[in-house]
């Protein structure tokens, strides 16, 4: 694994591998001591040409976790907002020597541009509608501790499939470790070439809900909308939204899930979201230990990251 | 491959040792046993029993694994990393670390670091079952199941049944795999 930008790129066992290690790297947080010395010495720059809270804080502590030196650096106040360009940003991040960049940008592709300008690692933490692997991947890590394998279970995508990369990642992600799929959406939210996704499209929710082990709720991204995708929110609501009626529907043990974040009201109601709070929360928790893993994996030296083990060397 | 020792040996090293954790710590109070990943933990586990078994006093034993704390990640490439399951706080006691081969003395040296991002104990004990030379750091074990001078390149082996499916020691000359 050289760098980490698409869930397309990844093996089956890389997956596996990834949680296996975010696993470990979990009790970490419990600790008195809630770092450990693995990446001392190298830097990770955070190139964040979007707005984001959760995820950014999420990369900056998983990189402080593993001892390595954060920059971050955001396009507002930055020469970006001066028209200094992609590319000469990314020379400048060469030329200072970081050993890792993480980039969110609303632009798909940015990450694998930039790839193709500096000789480190890349970690994509979201690109435009593309790809946002690491989201996928804490979501997964998640659903994988409270349900185990994932083989055979079955996951119900709710939302703005259109809009969401989160949606693009998640999907390859959860059949990658052979859950079954179904995605629910408004007719105008569903893009158009989603018949080759190999997943199940239904249009009823109610009927789907007892069937499956998990709700992934999507958010509804006003913020990415240029137009009128459903009429007003409280239909949005009232047909694709979680409430308690429909909380009735699903199997007892199911989780419901959200990337956050939430928009109350719209597709969850405030009261399944306080229900459902805990795990919601454990995402947040989950997301630090599976950045920990990925940084791991792609910083932690020069070897054959991801090739088989060598545990047998004489201690 | 030739065999050095086989499980009989093994059981009398391991109570051997049982007893001299015991002599050392007068007693078996206040002793955390911590198996270095991955064959040192099940010959913890052992250990820990045999204590409990002479001294009549439960004794905690746990997991420690030190691929976070490595010096030779940069040259290797990340590897898994195993489970660290430690079930009591290790400030103020002795923690006694048991892995199955001392050898250069990193793996050792990693160990160290780890325990010491878990608090801060009173003393830590090492304890070996082949102790086969060629450190590299100047560190020595507390206890040792047998001394086995040998070449650099040479590969012991040390069998655990819980990993292995047998008990023993066997050796492999430099080439074999």
């Amino acid at each position: 694994m050289r760098h980490l930008i698409s869930m397309e790129d990844l093996t089956r066992d890389e997956v596996v591998r990834i949680l296996d290690v975010a696993e470990q790297l979990l009790p970490i947080a419990l600790r008195e001591r809630r770092s450990v010395p693995t990446l001392r010495g190298k830097a990770v720059c955070n190139l964040f040409l979007e707005d984001s809270t959760r995820t950014r804080l999420s990369f900056d502590l998983a990189a402080k976790r593993m001892s390595a030196e954060v920059l971050n650096f955001s396009a507002k106040g930055s020469s970006v907002s001066k028209g200094e360009s992609f590319k000469d940003t990314a020379l400048t991040l060469n030329a200072m020597g970081v050993d890792c960049v993480v980039v969110r940008s609303h632009s798909a592709g940015a990450p694998v541009q930039l790839a193709s300008y500096l000789d480190v690692p890349i970690l994509n933490a979201g690109d435009g509608w593309h790809q946002h692997p690491t989201q996928a991947l804490l979501d997964v890590f998640t659903m994988r501790r409270h349900l185990g394998d994932l083989e055979g279970r079955t996951v119900v995508i709710v939302g703005d499939i259109l809009h969401s990369r989160v949606a693009r990642s998640e999907v390859q992600a959860l059949k990658l470790l052979g859950a079954e799929v179904v995605l629910v959406a408004p007719p105008t939210l569903l893009p158009p070439a989603v018949e080759g996704w190999g997943v199940r499209i239904a249009s009823d929710l109610d009927a789907v809900l007892p069937e499956v082990d998990v709700v992934y709720l999507l958010r509804v991204q006003r913020e990415r909308m240029r137009g009128a995708f459903f009429p007003s929110s409280r239909e949005y609501a009232r047909i694709w939204g979680m409430d308690e009626r429909r909380l009735g529907l699903v199997k007892p043990d199911a989780l419901v899930m959200h990337p956050g974040p939430m928009n109350r009201g719209v597709e969850i109601t405030a009261d399944v979201a306080d229900a459902h709070q805990q795990v919601i929360t454990e995402q947040v928790t989950n997301g630090i230990a599976v950045r920990m893993a990925c940084l791991y994996l792609l910083l932690a030296g020069e070897g054959p990251a991801l090739a088989g083990d060598d545990t047998e060397e004489a201690a | 491959m030739s065999r050095l020792f086989d499980a009989d040996d093994v059981a009398r090293m391991l109570r051997r040792l049982a007893h001299e954790v015991i002599e050392a710590n007068h007693g078996a109070q206040n002793l955390v046993v911590l198996g270095i990943q991955t064959r040192g933990v099940p010959l913890a586990e052992r250990l820990a029993a045999l204590i409990e078994d002479i001294e009549g006093v439960p004794v905690p034993h746990g997991a420690l694994d030190t691929t976070l704390f490595r010096d030779d990640l940069d040259v290797k490439g990340p590897r898994s990393i195993g489970e660290t399951r430690v079930p009591v706080d290790v400030d103020g006691r002795t923690v006694v670390l048991v892995d199955d081969v001392l050898y250069t003395g990193r793996t050792i040296r990693a160990a160290l670091d780890a325990v010491s991002e878990l608090g801060r104990p009173a003393r830590i004990r090492l304890v070996v079952l082949v102790d086969r030379g060629h450190r590299e750091l100047p560190i020595r074990a507390d206890h040792v199941g047998k001394n086995l001078p040998t070449a650099y390149g040479d590969h012991i082996k040390v069998l655990v049944a819980e990993v292995d499916g047998e008990d023993g020691v066997v050796a492999e000359p430099e080439g074999a795999a």
